[in-house]
């Protein structure tokens, strides 16, 4: 196989040398000149070691710059990448253009962020107390038997306090879970499947604009064999309550209705619920995680017997919630999750100290801070709403009246809700809820209350919290003023509106 | 977070809202910068006119508590324990 190499750079050597005969003196040529070691003379036997026959990349492409900068006199840094604005030194330069790009984000790219109902940002003051005890305090809660455990366990208990304040509980009756979700599913299917050992009760009520995780949670104890009756909303998004009252039977065991809706805000009639519920022996669970923190409620005056918690939406950390799980009268329920028997044995598992201290304190905060921070959003949301409220065929889904204001939830009339998110670029929304913000189907909620479509199409969900600005909501008004104009003079439909035809009396042509 | 009036010395007060706005605006995210300069403001205008004294005291000392959080979200000194393990004072 030794003869190989010879042949083969013989071949490519004589190729070398017939076209740089050829050719013009191109920066091709100049380049293989100086990296190839070219031989003056034919010989058979070539002379050239390794390192010559190397091509130096950088070498070359700085040869062939300083050779494009002679021939034209153009230097990169006065010049820019035509359709882009990079200036030709960062084109030229990956690592500079990467740091330059990210200075840009600094200085001011990153969106709005107008989603609060999806998630909050962690408030620095929770952030710090969670700080020590993702480093130097570490112990387990549960370990008694040493000073690492005590520590942690005795601010789990206080953070336990905290959360149980904040819905006038009592710190027993408080499950640390993973989330709203986890605790959903561990009320829902906890309580039904208890139920089903005594084989009398199997009825489940719930609601059609239920989060997910309740309404499939419902689904899975229906292939369990047990009935749900889904109650329909009423176009304001409430529940009605003769309806609730007619839907009840003597076998039913649970009836689940969130707090405060995800999608629109509404606040259903938590307290009359609880209180009918009670007078009929049932049990209520209520999905609180987008109320808890945001308007006051206590879980003995509302007689409510399960909640669910979640600590990112109050500004805590993600990966954390409760289930308050009431103890007087008992609810009995079924754990999902079996094992060490912590948490009274209804959710085993060791618990997270950071994130359970985490929420404790975003609780504990919630409680100090409820009445400046709903005077602050109810501020921000009137002046949003009202102005967006002004526009033309625009609608605020759901009651105004039982409304959280920091959830504005508002059609725009002929625009696509995608489309309008897109050229929205710059805020941070959400058509919906963050589940199903990858599909593009229209939003069960909204569907629910009796919109079309079209109507469900071109929702969007505004988001308020505590870190929202004036000048954030100013130039929110601004854009979805512009954009919305925009999107509307682009639609052929808009223009056939303009002129006072009415869409629903037109005959599409069918394909 | 209290402004009071003459007991609790209006220049320990005054001390307490100027240390509390520096702090603030060390924060490099625009929404909790914001946030604590409106919160400091808002706060102290509102218990402008206490008149209580223990009150006042109360106040001040939540102030000095938020100014030591602002402080220790800065300089990351949470991020050590304060005590010591026992093998450390021996050598």
């Amino acid at each position: 196989m030794s003869h190989l190499g010879p042949t083969a750079a013989r071949h490519a050597l004589r190729i070398c040398g017939r076209r740089a005969a050829t050719s013009s003196p191109s920066f091709a040529s100049q380049v293989s000149r100086t990296c190839i070691a070219t031989q003056p003379r034919r010989s058979y036997v070539s002379e050239s070691t390794p390192k010559q026959a190397t091509v130096n990349v950088e070498r070359t492409m700085q040869q062939d710059q300083q050779a494009f900068i002679r021939e034209t006199g153009i230097a990169p840094k006065d010049t820019t990448l035509p359709g882009t604005g990079i200036s030709g030194d960062t084109a030229m330069s990956p690592a500079a253009g990467i740091l330059k790009q990210a200075t840009v984000m600094d200085e001011g790219t990153r969106p709005i962020y107008l989603d609060m109902q999806a998630t909050t940002p962690t408030d620095p003051r929770v952030l710090d107390t969670m700080l020590p005890f993702m480093t130097g305090m570490y112990g387990n809660p549960h370990s008694r038997t040493h000073a690492y455990g005590w520590e942690t366990d005795k601010e789990v208990e206080r953070a336990r306090e905290h959360v149980a304040e904040l819905i006038g509980a009592d710190p027993k009756e408080i499950i640390f879970t993973s989330g709203a979700t986890e605790s959903n599913n561990m009320s829902i299917k906890g309580v039904a499947r208890f139920f089903k050992k005594g084989g009398k009760k199997n009825h489940i009520i719930t609601c059609q604009t239920e989060h997910k995780c309740v309404l499939d949670s419902c689904r899975h104890l229906q292939e369990e064999g047990f009935e749900v009756t889904y109650l329909p909303v009423e176009n304001n998004g409430l529940v009605s309550m003769e309806a609730l009252e007619k839907a009840i039977r003597p076998e039913t065991c649970l009836v689940s209705i969130m707090t405060v809706n995800n999608e629109i805000g509404v606040v259903q009639p938590i307290a009359d619920i609880g209180k009918l519920c009670r007078s009929k022996k049932i049990y209520f669970h209520t999905d609180a995680a987008q109320a808890v923190g945001k308007i006051p409620l206590d879980v003995n005056k509302m007689n409510i017997d399960l909640m669910s918690i979640s600590a990112h939406k109050i500004y805590g950390p993600k990966g954390i919630g409760a289930c308050y799980v009431r103890r007087r009268p008992r609810v009995r329920i079924d754990p999902i999750i079996s094992g060490g028997g912590q948490e009274r044995g209804l959710r085993s598992g060791t618990l997270a100290p950071p994130l359970i201290i985490g929420f404790g304190e975003a609780a504990r905060i919630c409680k100090e801070e409820m009445e400046y921070d709903t005077a602050r959003i109810q501020s921000l949301s009137t002046k949003l709403s009202t102005a967006l409220l002004s526009m033309e065929h625009t609608s605020l889904n759901g009651d105004p009246s039982a409304h959280y204001p920091g959830c504005v939830n508002v059609s725009f009339a002929y625009v696509e809700g995608e489309s309008l998110l897109m050229a929205l670029k710059d805020i941070a929304l959400s058509s919906g809820s963050a589940c199903t913000s990858a599909s593009l189907e229209p939003s069960y909620v909204l569907r629910a209350l009796g919109n079309s479509d079209e109507s469900a199409h071109s929702s969007i969900r505004f988001g308020i919290g505590r870190f929202t600005t004036d000048a954030e909501i100013d130039y929110v008004l601004k854009a979805v003023q512009d954009r919305v104009t925009f999107l509307r003079e682009l639609s052929p439909l808009w223009e056939l509106v303009q002129e006072g035809v009415d869409l629903n009396t037109i005959e599409w042509s069918q394909h | 977070m209290s402004v009071s009036t003459a007991n609790h010395s209006a220049k320990q007060v005054l001390s307490l809202y100027r240390s509390l706005l520096r702090q603030s605006a060390q924060f490099a995210a625009y929404n909790f910068r914001e946030y604590a300069r409106r919160r400091t403001r808002d706060a102290f205008r509102q218990h402008k006119s206490e008149k209580d004294e223990r009150r006042q005291q109360e106040l001040v000392q939540r102030g000095l508590r938020e100014l030591q959080v602002l402080k220790m979200k800065l300089d990351g000194k949470r991020w050590r324990r304060d005590d010591r393990e026992i093998v450390e004072g021996e050598g």
